[in-house]
């Protein structure tokens, strides 16, 4: 579905202020190098500046590749823009598409023409988002009065009427509240796997990708850092798992086989053991645990996404630190 | 098929103008007034002098209606390319990047700034005054004309505006360089050409080719000779000159949005 080689992109950006300006380019995207199956939902995540954004415009097309290979769909985005357009839908989270001052129904309408769609088609394909994404209430109210959570369903429809085998979303959840980002989630998920709608979404909200993709992306200065399942991303990136034990009486923490570090708080009543997970499995562990102290709840933490991706963050500046010193 | 969506589009633009009903009716009213306005400066200059460059009162008026009606059907279209700078940085140019549509006809029919038939219904109320009380001996060929010239001076300003506006992309803030050329072609347009001084004249009539949007065309209508001695047949050059400007207009575009696809932010 989406195939890219060594895709570069650079940019000038003037450095002085001066009468006579100097340029200097900066690199966004490093030659990057992914595809992405169709069928796929992949996350590509990364600080702001990263490169994300603009990785999107040269895959739909906005903007043209300093160098390198692009194909979504078989096309070449930049040449073939609106060939492209017809069969792929683009979300950004922070602009919209729909026609501000009209019913969000008006918006659809137009739509429908702007891609040619079958009558027919167009009224079964709404039909479904109105359904999932309950649209049905503010059909008729002008976009400019609708919440941020409605016209964001109102946006996702929109770039699903002409039944695009890509979905592109730039941080579609940004803003919303937690309700509204879980019925989107969803959604996004039952068209992946009941339509088969490829997926590719860039977010700052982890939850999306945890809820959403099977495969995470991570740029940073334009390269990708890491690129593979989330689960084993957290393996190789986050070795260490943690077990929180609460005591029935406060006392030291228990000295058991497998823990590298403990963290005690609450006077002793809360201790966290912190262990490595190709070293002990949690199972033994607690058995351990429970054998020697009394305990009155326990839990298993898993790292948070944000520590693999800071890990990962952290990971590259050493190994570009050990590049620039050796 | 494709002419439909944009029949669409405009429909669509209207209905949303019409939304704000209040600010729409003072829109149209204001819009009448300043062309009004134009008027009545060419009616108290001529209460001093009798003629303007060898033009009578009347004869100006419509050279001033001609341009005052294709300044303003340009304007409906294209006036609101004033507002790139705004989609370029807001990112509402890259969702009409993401459409299967061409961008120029997407901002021109998604934008249309309907209050500006306030100066249309101005000029062509100045029009019909002029052209009833100059002297043109009325042929078919002329009425061609005297219906052509509008349209053509809307094109020829639609096609400037264009070409102005595209400054744009290099230049965040081209605006105000945009609108010297395009408001400023307005006035320019609105006055027999020979009272210009040489290097203006030039410019403003070949460069941009504003003199075929009024001047000429009311020369062969007026059946009068050109005072700076083009052939009497440059007149019936205007829709020509249209198409090319257009063709222009169009390329410049082109080569526009490739720079700012090459390296917009």
């Amino acid at each position: 579905m989406i195939e890219v080689r060594e895709l570069r992109r650079e940019f000038k950006v003037a450095t002085s202020k001066g009468l006579r300006r100097r340029y200097k380019t900066v690199t966004a995207v490093d030659d990057v190098t992914f595809g992405v199956e169709a069928g796929e939902a992949v996350g590509y995540v990364g600080p702001n500046g990263a490169g994300k954004s603009t990785t999107i415009k040269m895959l739909t097309g906005i903007l043209v590749p300093t160098s390198g290979h692009v194909r979504v769909n078989g096309v070449d985005p930049s040449r073939q823009r609106r060939d492209l357009a017809r069969r792929i839908g683009v979300v950004f989270g922070q602009r919209s598409q729909l026609w501000w001052d009209l019913p969000l129904r008006d918006s659809f309408d137009l739509l429908r023409s702007i891609y040619r769609v079958p009558a027919a088609d167009h009224r079964d394909r709404l039909d479904e988002c109105v359904e999932l994404l309950g649209l049905r209430g503010f059909l008729a109210t002008p976009v400019r009065q609708l919440s941020l959570g409605q016209r964001m369903r109102g946006e996702i429809t929109a770039a699903l009427l002409h039944a695009p085998e890509l979905l592109v979303l730039d941080e579609p959840t940004i803003g919303l509240d937690l309700e509204s980002k879980e019925r989107l989630r969803e959604f996004l998920a039952d068209i992946n796997a009941r339509r088969g709608t490829t997926l590719l979404l860039t977010t700052h909200d982890l939850d999306d990708i945890e809820r959403l993709c099977p495969r995470l992306m991570v740029i940073d200065h334009g390269r990708v850092l890491a690129d593979g399942p989330l689960d084993e991303l957290r393996a190789e990136v986050t070795p260490e798992r943690e077990l929180v034990i609460d005591l029935r009486e406060p006392g030291p923490p228990p000295d058991v086989p497998g823990v590298t570090a403990v963290r005690s708080e609450a006077n002793g009543l809360r201790h966290h053991l912190t262990f490595r997970r190709v070293e002990t499995t949690a199972a033994q562990l607690i058995t351990r645990v429970v054998s020697r102290v009394e305990v009155h709840d326990l839990a298993v933490v898993e790292p948070q996404i944000d520590d693999v991706i800071r890990k990962l963050y952290q990971r590259q500046a050493g190994q570009a630190r050990a590049s620039v010193e050796s | 098929m494709a002419d439909l969506v944009y029949a669409r589009l405009v429909g669509a633009r209207l209905r949303s103008q019409l939304v704000y009903r209040a600010s729409f009716t003072i829109d149209f009213l204001t819009q009448i007034i300043a062309q009004c306005t134009e008027l009545v400066v060419i009616l108290v200059l001529f209460d001093r002098i009798d003629a303007l460059g060898g033009f009578t009162r009347d004869e100006v008026v419509l050279m001033y209606a001609f341009a005052g009606a294709a300044f303003g059907v340009a304007d409906l279209f294209a006036g609101q390319l004033d507002n790139l700078p705004t989609y370029i940085r807001t990112g509402s140019f890259d969702v009409l990047l993401m459409r299967p549509l061409g961008t120029l006809p997407q901002i021109m029919c998604t934008d249309i700034r309907l209050r500006r038939i306030g100066r249309i219904a101005g000029a062509l109320g100045a029009m019909g005054y002029a052209l009833a009380h100059v002297t043109v001996e009325w042929t078919p060929a002329k009425v061609v004309l005297a219906v052509l010239t509008p349209v053509a001076g809307a094109v020829i300003f639609s096609a400037v505006w264009v070409v102005a506006c595209s400054v744009c992309f290099w230049i965040v803030e081209g605006r105000e360089f945009a609108n010297a050329v395009t408001y400023g072609g307005n006035s320019f347009t609105s006055y027999p050409i020979n009272v210009y001084s040489r290097p203006l004249r030039w410019l403003m009539a070949f460069v941009v080719p504003g003199a075929f949007v009024a001047y000429y065309p009311s020369l062969t209508l007026l059946g009068k000779q050109d005072p700076l001695g083009f052939p009497g047949w440059t007149g019936w050059t205007s829709p020509l000159v249209a198409v090319l400007a257009a063709g222009v207009a169009g390329l410049v575009w082109r080569f526009a949005v490739r720079h700012y696809r090459g390296t917009g932010s």
